[in-house]
């Protein structure tokens, strides 16, 4: 497949228009199922098991990163572990040291995370780093200034070099869909990460808002659905940013299930990237349980 | 077993407050009709829901006399006092809306999340829309001074019983005409149960008068006298039967009536929004939807494509008990209607056509019916002529847009039509070439009581909803 500029652009540009006004309807659609009783426990779970449980700020340090490892492991007495913990690439080794013995992954995010300005050689840097410290999981971010400006080829090519970098870690790639705009180019950029060999796609770094949308979502899993069909290898979908509630997390699996098929229903294809998202899918699991809200105080502060 | 195994999420059957017993709604009273006692049954499970006291010629007479008498100080009121009760009613719409969602889904077979979220809201919306047209008749462009007709006659269908009584009241009550209407003889309870709301909003009496019952009731209405005009949505040849009816007796007429719609898909099309106007366009409400996307025209050169998405969206139809919220296919309306869709899809494959239906349990007791979708359709087949009033879809392919136009219009009905194309310029040429009343681009069955829907050729003529529908009240 695409091996020049003109080739990409032609198949990118090929692909079926998305229009907004479907989309949005298509995805509250899904939006109005009812979940309850023992499918919501099951969905819960299910999330809980899909969390990459993510601190990406300037003030985290050794101490933050490893009270959110211990939640990660045991978030509450009886409820599963996190998919994953994601962290910059400087705190990989803690991540990883209170990791251990674990099967919770450490995701790490990466080249010049989170506007992915800088050179390439830095940005394979930032990777290997991550990769030597120890991260299983590469969150990348693609150039969105050069995707919006039409060089396809180049977001091409640092993604194929990123996965180059990374080894065996496996590579999402964050497609910044509030930056992209339009679901015409989510399901461009979706495609050409996927062509150029991303394991996910990823919707947000979660530093720009909109993040993950419901329209967005839909349309990157009907990328992955249809990449599967043409080219028969499955791949997956994070949505990241905004999603902090279980009745949205819910809704999101009723999404997955039935657009891209419950095959996707799995933290090998399928994660939340969040923070806060964990603590009420605790809240609603002891909920459901036993019947009563517990107050604030009954789920961590990490 | 699937894995995300929906658990059963079913809105409560009380909420409906169903009663045992109904009567008419005559000159601002209820009463039993002076007809026979039916039961209405569910058809979900066959279940008789409650008896209803139906009209008999006699209560026509009373009904008719009723609104006669109420004509003149109702149409005397200034509009905006007319508007008043309007607004009232769209309010009281709103505040039982969970209670008629109910009703009529039990009534009618069609799922909760339909009759919530799209027949009880729109019912209200068009009594908002005409509430805010009664005080501004003069400006709607039918002459500076325009009249009401006088005593309207309203026949409707059992496909959105409580939103085509709002179709056809809030128009004629805006203009100042009065009113008496029948709904379906199998969907009574929501009309019945809007008569309750009219009354609790004061309406002076016979301004709304509401006759459950038969064919015999219609009949009566169309043939009295002292009705001057007939609003009726149904069936081409019950239209039919209605013209010759009241030939020569000056009474004017709207009829809104049956439909074979083509849904255009080209291949530059959005295609996985398509998927989706397809599905709603001949699966929402069962297809029982005069407007129905039943004829599906596809680009030969995305046909295979665009089957096979099709098929797999299918899957993941949900068919079942009607109140539980995540049904998307209810059960059929009447024993009547299962049989007449079941003759006309084994036509389809006596025919030759390609039948096919997701794997999908059906349950034991009550009218049901597999979505179905014909492939390998010609124009010729019954399936692609006949209204099948069903959840049935045709599938035919073209290849030119000149192509796509014959077929479409190759059709004695004329009511509605899809285009899907990412092409602006196509979509506006299409609309014009297109003999239908009404011309969905990139999406399909979307309805705001601000947009006129009617018919060409045996669709019928007339048009309800936005300023158009005044003019079908109004004697200018």
């Amino acid at each position: 497949m695409a091996r020049s500029e003109a080739d990409l652009r032609r198949f990118l540009h090929g692909l079926p228009g998305v229009d907004q006004v479907g989309a949005e309807g298509r995805a509250a659609g899904l939006f109005t199922r009812s979940i309850k009783t023992t499918a919501k426990a099951w969905a819960i779970d299910m999330a809980i098991s899909m969390v990459d449980l993510t601190t990406l700020e300037g003030a985290d340090t050794p101490g933050k990163v490893r009270s959110l490892c211990a939640k990660a492991m045991r978030p509450d007495g009886t409820a599963p572990a996190v998919a994953a913990v994601c962290v910059y690439p400087d705190l990989v080794a803690t991540a990883v040291d209170a990791l251990q013995g674990s099967r919770v992954a450490v995701a790490s995010v990466a080249t010049a995370f989170p506007s992915g300005r800088a050179a390439l050689d830095t940005k394979l840097h930032d990777v290997r780093d991550a990769v030597a410290a120890g991260a299983g999981e590469i969150d990348m971010v693609i150039d969105r200034g050069a995707f919006l400006a039409g060089h396809y080829l180049q977001v091409f090519d640092e993604i194929v070099a990123t996965k180059a970098a990374c080894g065996s870690a496996h590579l999402k790639v964050i497609l910044e869909t509030g930056e992209l705009v339009t679901l015409d180019n989510v399901r461009r950029a979706s495609w050409l990460a996927l062509l150029a060999g991303g394991d996910f796609i990823k919707t947000s770094t979660g530093k720009v808002t909109p993040a993950a949308t419901p329209p967005v979502a839909l349309t990157m899993l009907q990328a992955v659905r249809d990449f599967h069909a043409t080219t028969g290898s499955v791949r997956g979908v994070k949505l990241a940013g905004g999603i902090r509630t279980s009745k949205d997390a819910v809704r999101y699996l009723v999404m997955v299930n039935e657009v891209a098929g419950e095959q996707w229903l799995d933290p090998a294809l399928f994660r939340f990237g969040a923070s806060s998202l964990l603590n009420d899918l605790l809240l609603q699991r002891h909920k459901l349980a036993t019947g009563v809200y517990d107050g604030p105080d009954y789920v961590t502060v990490d | 077993m699937p894995k995300f195994e929906y658990a059963p999420a079913p809105e409560s059957r009380d909420i409906g407050r169903l009663k045992e017993h109904y009567g008419i709604f005559v000159d601002g009273a209820f009463r039993d009709g002076a007809g026979e006692a039916t039961k209405t049954i569910n058809p979900a499970n066959e279940e008789p829901l409650a008896e209803v006291a139906e009209a008999a010629p006699s209560d026509v007479d009373d009904a008719v006399r009723a609104a006669r008498r109420a004509f003149g100080p109702w149409s005397a009121l200034p509009g905006r006092e007319r508007a008043k009760y309007l607004y009232r009613i769209a309010r009281a719409i709103q505040e039982r809306s969970r209670e008629l969602a109910v009703l009529e889904s039990l009534d009618n077979g069609k799922p909760i999340k339909e009759s919530r979220d799209v027949d009880v809201p729109l019912a209200a919306a068009h009594f908002f829309y005409y509430a805010g047209w009664a005080d501004k008749l003069e400006y709607a462009g039918f002459g500076p001074s325009p009249r009401p007709i006088g005593v309207a006659g309203q026949i409707i269908p059992w496909n959105f019983p409580l939103l085509m009584a709002a179709w056809k009241i809030a128009p004629a009550l805006a203009c100042g005409n009065t009113v008496i209407l029948k709904p379906a003889e199998t969907t009574p309870l929501t009309a019945l149960t809007l008569a309750e709301i009219i009354a609790e909003a004061d309406l002076p009496p016979g301004v709304v008068n509401i006759l459950a019952g038969g064919p015999e009731v219609g009949q009566a209405i169309v043939e009295h006298e002292g009705v001057d005009k007939i609003a009726f949505t149904g069936s081409t040849e019950v239209g039919k039967i209605i013209q010759r009816t009241i030939a020569g007796t000056g009474k004017r007429v709207s009829l809104e009536l049956g439909g074979k719609a083509a849904n255009i898909i080209f291949e530059d099309a959005a295609l996985d929004q398509a998927i989706e106007g397809i599905v709603n366009g001949i699966f929402f409400n069962q297809g029982h939807v005069c407007c129905a996307g039943s004829r599906l025209l596809v680009q030969e050169s995305v046909a295979d494509e665009v089957i096979a998405a099709l098929q797999a969206r299918l899957l993941t139809l949900r068919l079942g008990d009607p109140l539980d919220k995540n049904t998307d296919i209810g059960a059929i309306n009447s024993a009547a209607q299962l049989a007449r869709i079941r003759e006309l899809t084994s036509s389809g494959e006596s025919e030759g056509a390609t039948r096919w239906s997701p794997p999908c349990e059906i349950p034991d007791r009550g009218y049901w019916f597999a979505p179905t979708v014909f492939t390998n359709v010609s124009q010729a087949n019954t399936i692609a002529r006949e209204e099948i009033f069903g959840p049935v879809l045709s599938v035919l392919t073209f290849r030119t847009p000149a192509e796509a136009v014959e077929k479409a219009n190759n059709t004695p009905y004329g009511l509605s039509a899809g285009i899907w194309t990412e092409k602006g310029s196509r979509i506006l040429w299409f609309a014009q070439q297109l003999r239908a009343g009404v011309v969905w681009a990139n999406t399909f069955n979307r309805f705001d009581p601000g947009s006129p829907f009617g018919g060409y050729k045996e669709s019928g003529f007339g048009r309800e909803g936005g300023r158009h529908g005044l003019e079908a009240y109004l004697a200018h």
